[in-house]
């Protein structure tokens, strides 16, 4: 099956320019191919650069060198050259991002931050309404919190809304930041099913799950990273 | 080449001197509809000058400023006449000052404030007018009991709000903004950041914000322009720009904001 993401010869470094022009090597050569309905894990200890990896494949990253190819519905994305404006684009319509941390926006309720995750993407009001809410449910978020603005939830209420912010639209290609991380059991069960409903819909992703159970279940290769190491420059 | 693929607003070359001073010097890049643009760096960066060229506020000592009106046509924007560069003023773009006295008529009430901007256009049925000023001050989240009391006896935050509502009741497609939300309090900052960020995607806007607080830029760009000294020195994404900055300079900058 043709990958929808090709990572080629990707390396990155940090100039520290504040302290001395210091070279911080992160990874390099990282070459990667992911399927359509394929979920990869990126395994490896802390600070291997697993979650650079993902950020460099989101844009938040720049890289030094390498190309990493997305392929939305019309056409690759390399966003190792891509444009602010392209960039944006393949985010809004292929390309999703899942991290633990939710950036909470002052006054926006937890349903509308998730229904408006799903209407930019053009999905039309009420199918993103009915999406939200099946979310919010199956993510154990209970039905009260679900018209207040996250800010003041728990920690892990907070997580839930961000994961269901993430899973509710319809990217070819998702970025799963340990979405699990200190969830309870419940929970990280109901992030497993939706990893395996986004596989049955040919999602391809690319994931870092630290807990070992949850990894188990939903990768279909893990990939170690500390075989991309930077080479001393 | 469809429009939206053709730039809104295209700089080139863009510099002001002042005397021997250098304000902003070649300085280019494009806007595109509903792009969020946030030119940051400390005082006397050059950001402020840039807008106030880019807005024709200021003749540029070189450099040009095209922009595409409603016809579809690009136009040098120092090369229309005044009357089409006051009509572009007054209907296609908007401009929020730092300090909405310089954006309102303080004397005026707030109603006025906002109509006065669609009799500019030719609006002149008075219950048109009234009315679309009550729902523009309801949007800014201005009590609508207060529409005859004039702006003097207004708190900054509701200055700054109506001074926004001034600014969109013609539908402009470009509004630049000049540090916005710079001497208000916190939570007064909070809540017209969050009104802000509504009305810009709600309506698809582009703007040009300057501003010198960060994370100001993170909730509201889409991609910044760090200038120093006058010139640009990195551009890019938000978050890359922010996440992963590159210049020492920038490095410096993101480094200074203390994590709350």
């Amino acid at each position: 099956m043709a990958p929808r993401v090709e990572i080629d010869g990707v390396s990155k470094s940090f100039v520290m320019h504040l302290q001395g022009g210091k070279q911080l090597p992160v990874v390099g050569n990282v070459s990667l191919d992911v399927s359509a309905g394929e979920c990869v894990v990126l395994g490896g200890p802390s600070g291997a650069g697993k979650s650079s990896i993902l950020k460099m494949i989101y844009g938040n990253y720049r890289v030094d060198s390498g190309h990493i190819l997305v392929h939305a519905a019309d056409g690759p994305v390399d966003v190792a050259s891509a444009s602010p404006r392209e960039i944006i684009r393949l985010r809004r319509q292929s390309l999703g991002y899942v991290s633990q941390f939710l950036r909470a926006i002052p006054r926006v309720s937890a349903l509308d931050l998730i229904v408006a995750a799903a209407r930019e993407q053009g999905i039309e009001e009420e199918r993103a309404t009915k999406r939200a809410k099946s979310l919010l449910e199956r993510l154990n978020v209970p039905e009260r919190l679900w018209s207040l603005p996250p800010a003041t939830f728990s920690g892990g209420e907070q997580q839930r809304v961000n994961i269901a912010r993430g899973f509710v639209a319809d990217h070819r290609v998702l970025l799963l930041d340990e979405p699990t991380a200190s969830l309870d059991a419940v929970n990280r069960a109901a992030v497993v099913e939706l990893v395996f409903d986004k596989k049955r819909h040919g999602v391809a992703m690319i994931g870092i799950f630290h807990d070992e159970d949850v990894r188990e279940r939903v990768a279909d290769r893990i990939v170690d990273v500390t075989r991309f190491a930077a080479k001393a420059a | 080449m469809t429009i939206d693929d053709q730039p809104l607003l295209s700089a080139r070359g863009i510099s002001k001197m002042y005397g021997q001073h250098v304000g902003c010097t070649d300085v280019s890049f494009d806007l595109f509809a509903g792009e969020v643009l946030a030119v940051v760096g400390e005082s006397g960066s050059g950001k402020s000058t840039l807008l106030s060229v880019l807005s024709t506020r200021l003749e540029p000592t070189g450099g040009a400023v095209s922009y595409r009106m409603r016809d579809g046509t690009m136009r040098d924007v120092f090369a229309l006449n005044e009357a089409e560069r006051r009509l572009l003023m007054r209907t296609d773009w908007g401009f929020v000052h730092q300090d909405a006295r310089e954006g309102l008529r303080m004397g005026i009430s707030a109603g006025g404030n906002v109509g006065e901007r669609l009799m500019a256009v030719g609006s002149r049925h008075y219950g048109e007018i009234r009315s679309t000023a009550l729902d523009w001050l309801g949007r800014v989240e201005i009590d609508l009991t207060r529409v005859d009391d004039a702006p003097k006896t207004f708190s900054g935050g509701m200055r700054q709000r109506l001074q926004i509502a001034r600014n969109l009741v013609t539908q402009p497609r470009l509004v630049f903004m000049d540090e916005p939300t710079g001497g208000l309090d916190v939570s007064v900052q909070a809540r017209l950041l969050d009104l802000l960020r509504g009305l810009v995607a709600d309506l698809g806007l582009a703007v040009i914000i300057v501003t010198h607080d960060l994370a100001v830029a993170r909730l509201l760009s889409h991609r910044i322009m760090v200038m120093r000294a006058g010139r640009v020195i990195e551009t890019g994404l938000t978050d890359q720009v922010l996440d992963d900055p590159r210049e020492p300079y920038t490095q410096l900058l993101v480094s200074s904001v203390l994590q709350v």
